[in-house]
C-alpha cells in the first residue's frame, strides 16, 4: 500500500498536468518502512518527451539529500502517462530502479487524472492500494 | 585521500545495510576499487566488465556528474563526498 499525504497527492497532479503535453516525473520522500509519502519532488523530465522520461539527475541527488536531511528517503517515482492508461509499460519495467519503490503512474488520458502505484520486482508488476490519507 | 560514499538503497545490502561508506583513493575510480576490496558485490553494480560506468548509474562528486568531469578518472579531494545514485527513467 502506498499512503499519501494530501499536499502529496495534488502536488503529483498537479505537477503532471504542468507538464503537459510532455510526461512528467517526480519523486517522492518519506517513511519508506510504513510507505507513507510525504512530499512530493518535482523534477525536470530531461528526455523532454511525450512517450519518455528520465528524472533531471542533479534533481535526484538533490531530493536524495533534503530527504535524508529530515530524516526520510526517497521511496518512489511518480510519472504521467499522457494519453494512455495508468499502467507500467514494458520501458517502465525494464527500468525500474530500485525493486523497493513505489512506481506512480498519472494517466491524463480521460477527463480527470488516474493514480495508481505498482511494486515492479524482478520485472514482475503487482498493483498495490493508494490512500490520499486526510492529513 | 579518504572519502565519503553515498550508496543508493538498493546497493546497501552490499555494504551490510549502511547508506554511508568511507573509502580511500585518488580518483573515483580507485575508490571504486577500494569499495570492491572492502564489500564484494557492490563494484559491480556500479562498473561494468569492461571497467566503464554502468549507463544507468549516476555518479556525482559533490554537486558534480563525474560524466562531465573526468568520468572514472575525476580526482577527489580528502573528505569529498561521492553520492551514486540510479538513473530513473521509463515511459
Amino acid at each position: 500500500m502506498l499512503r499519501l499525504a494530501p499536499s502529496v497527492h495534488l502536488e503529483m497532479v498537479a505537477h503532471c498536468y504542468d507538464g503537459l503535453p510532455l510526461e512528467a516525473c517526480g519523486l517522492l520522500g518519506g517513511d519508506a518502512a510504513a510507505g507513507k509519502a510525504m512530499r512530493c519532488y518535482r523534477t525536470r523530465n530531461v528526455a523532454d518527451s511525450a512517450k519518455l522520461y528520465t528524472v533531471d539527475p542533479l534533481e535526484h541527488l538533490r531530493a536524495d539529500r533534503d530527504a535524508e536531511s529530515r530524516g526520510s528517503s526517497i521511496l518512489g517515482v511518480f510519472h504521467s502517462h499522457t494519453h494512455t492508461v495508468a499502467y507500467p509499460s514494458p520501458t517502465d519495467v525494464a527500468q525500474a530502479p530500485d525493486p523497493a519503490w513505489h512506481y506512480v503512474i498519472v494517466s491524463l488520458a480521460d477527463d480527470a487524472p488516474v493514480v495508481r502505484s505498482y511494486r515492479i520486482v524482478d520485472g514482475n508488476i503487482g498493483e498495490e492500494p493508494v490512500v490520499v490519507e486526510s492529513q | 585521500m579518504s572519502v565519503e560514499v553515498r550508496l543508493p538503497t538498493m546497493l546497501r545490502a552490499h555494504a551490510g545495510g549502511a547508506a554511508t561508506v568511507q573509502a580511500d583513493g585518488e580518483t573515483v575510480g580507485q575508490v571504486f576499487e577500494d569499495l570492491a576490496a572492502r564489500y564484494p558485490g557492490l563494484a559491480s553494480q556500479v562498473i561494468t566488465d569492461d571497467g566503464t560506468l554502468h549507463k544507468f548509474v549516476n555518479v556525482y562528486v559533490g554537486d558534480d556528474d563525474i560524466r562531465y568531469l573526468d568520468k572514472l578518472d575525476t580526482k577527489v579531494a580528502d573528505g569529498a563526498s561521492i553520492s551514486i545514485l540510479p538513473a530513473v527513467a521509463g515511459g
